[in-house]
């Protein structure tokens, strides 16, 4: 198919359709409304559903509802939206239920503000529900990319049965790029014989359910869940190395703060600062082997995000807290410029000498 | 090069189109041509990448800037200031940047009286490479459910068809075929392609050097 141009929630919707995601449960807020709006327009001309829920909270459980009866289905929301839906996700988990969350995040906390933030990393990749509990999580940095990924999260959720979240940000949401989609034949969707599709009395009934009885049986489900994710740490981890064979300072970011790093990584190079970066794809399973294997020759690592140093720790524990770990962000919804990272390279570089 | 004749100019189309870089370039256009200009952002649609981020360039050009009260604020309150009422009056030559499709010409609607009473032009402004505008038709339906929402007809099209900075010569002339249907079936004037000053393309048709306004995040 020829490229078309478009903003990163247009190229989402799409992607999703043509990964034959036919259900769509949401509830307006900025910076994703664009998504519903796709949705509405296109879901009853190919024999879907776009559904504007009461509440967030209806809209993840309209979700949990559509995934137990074995379709591909999705939500997205910003920030407050996503604390809402946590309950809903947590359920999901609890019921082995695959879907689409996607976060496309603005400033918080609170009802914060609607420009770009990526300040829901914790909630994504530590605690977006009760429970133990983890999400794939997905970072794109670029329209291509969020359209990619959007079909890798509908493949990956239904490969292990497990929610998949896209974390996203306003900028990502709102900017346009061209982009390329894949075709995917509706055919090609997996089978779901676990979902409640019916049994016409050839079958055993199938239960979605999160709730156990006894505690032990509770455990052996939520230690099952467990080797999944195993599994999935073990083939899903994803991260690109741009520019680390030589360099000294490393930086790890992801997301639309990567596409500014890399700018300035260009910047500092014609200085002759030896600059790379680790952008962590999957910010869960988190890529510590790749930062393990880069901090055997890097001296220093900077963390860059839309928060105040969320992912710090993450790459601390990465690479054992053999290397110093600093961190430059912006947050409640400001954006650093090229200029502003390649200040904090200069200094870097100045004490690594 | 085409410039706005009529007191009003609306920039108006589909989402994303193109019509705030549009008419931030016919706005500064105007302006070094030396006619009294002022640029109404309409915008209640869209939350980023809008005409308020280019104020300083406009203010510094001396074109006038009515910018809604709230725009690249943390809040999303669609309000409209007093001070477009000033434009109707005098002898500024007015750009007004519309929102997108039909909710955004929602805005320009309530100016509907004053609009025709100084004279106007209506421009459509169309990308086949925006995915539910790829045809002529589908240009034609979004284009309707504008001019039924703000009761303006359009009065000219301009062809912008681009895949933003990845445009290429050869896409643009791929497009000319679209233009030139959008303009016999709807029997308006087709006033220009809009080309990206990056790309070089040469060809007989009137065209619009454009340049990329839009805020650049990296």
């Amino acid at each position: 198919m020829a490229k078309v141009l478009m903003k990163g929630n247009e190229a989402i919707a799409e992607a999703a359709i043509r990964s034959g995601c036919r259900h769509y449960f949401g509830y307006p807020i900025t910076p994703q409304t664009e998504i519903a709006e796709y949705m509405a327009k296109r879901m009853p001309k190919i024999g879907g559903v776009c559904l504007q829920a009461e509440s967030e909270i209806a809209a993840i459980n309209m979700v949990l509802g559509a995934s137990s009866a074995g379709v591909r289905v999705m939500t997205s929301s910003s920030s407050p939206g996503i604390s809402l839906k946590s309950e809903g996700i947590s359920y999901m988990v609890g019921s082995d239920l695959p879907a689409l969350i996607l976060n496309v995040q603005r400033g918080g906390p609170g009802l914060g503000g609607i420009q770009p933030a990526q300040s829901d990393y914790y909630q994504a990749t530590k605690a977006n529900g009760h429970g133990d509990l983890h999400l794939i999580v997905l970072a794109p940095n670029s329209i291509q990319e969020a359209a990619d990924y959007t079909s890798l999260a509908f493949e990956l959720g239904d490969k292990y049965r497990v929610p998949v979240m896209m974390l996203a940000d306003g900028a990502l949401g709102q900017m346009m790029e061209p982009v390329e989609f894949k075709e995917v034949a509706e055919t090609a969707l997996p089978e779901k014989p676990w979902a409640t599709t019916g049994t016409e009395c050839k079958r055993k009934k199938n239960i979605i359910n999160s709730l156990f009885i006894k505690p032990d049986e509770l455990e052996v489900s939520v230690n099952e869940r467990f080797d999944r994710y195993a599994e999935i740490e073990k083939n899903e981890t994803r991260a690109e190395e741009y520019m680390t064979e030589d360099a000294d300072i490393v930086i790890v970011s992801y997301g639309i703060t990567s596409r500014i790093c890399k700018t300035a990584i260009t910047l500092a190079r014609k200085e002759g600062l030896k600059v790379g970066m680790v952008r962590p794809i999957t910010l869960w399973p988190y890529p510590s082997n790749t930062l393990a294997k880069v901090a055997k020759t890097a001296k220093e690592f900077l963390v860059v995000e839309l928060n105040k140093g969320q992912m710090v720790d993450d790459v601390k524990i990465s690479i054992e807290c053999s290397r110093p770990v600093s961190f430059y962000g912006r947050t409640g919804g400001m954006m650093p410029t090229p200029e502003e990272i390649l200040e904090e390279l200069r200094k870097i570089g100045g004490r690594i000498e | 090069m085409w410039l706005p004749e009529k007191k009003i100019t609306i920039v108006c189309g589909h989402y994303g189109s193109g019509k705030t870089n549009l008419a931030v370039n016919l706005a500064l256009s105007l302006s070094k041509a030396g006619k009294k200009t002022v640029l109404v952002d309409l915008d209640i649609v869209n939350p980023y990448f809008r005409a308020a981020d280019n104020r300083r360039e406009l203010e510094e050009n001396g074109v006038r800037c009515v910018l809604p009260q709230f725009a690249n604020t943390n809040v999303d309150v669609p309000s409209l200031p007093p001070q477009i009422h000033s434009v109707f009056v005098g002898d500024e030559k007015v750009i007004f940047d519309v929102g997108g499709d039909k909710d955004g010409a929602m805005a320009l609607g309530v100016y509907r009286n004053a609009i025709a009473k100084c004279g106007y032009d209506m421009i459509g402004v169309c990308n086949m490479y925006r995915p539910l505008t790829p045809t002529p038709e589908e240009t034609i339906e979004n284009l309707a459910e504008i001019e039924a929402q703000c009761h303006l007809a359009f009065t000219a099209l301009v062809n912008n068809s681009n895949l933003g900075e990845e445009t290429t010569p050869r896409d643009i002339e791929a497009s000319f075929g679209y233009a030139d249907a959008l303009a016999e079936k709807t029997n308006l004037p087709l006033l220009f392609t809009a080309v990206s000053d990056k790309v070089k393309l040469s060809t007989d048709r009137p065209i619009f050097p454009i340049r990329d306004v839009t805020k650049k995040i990296y």
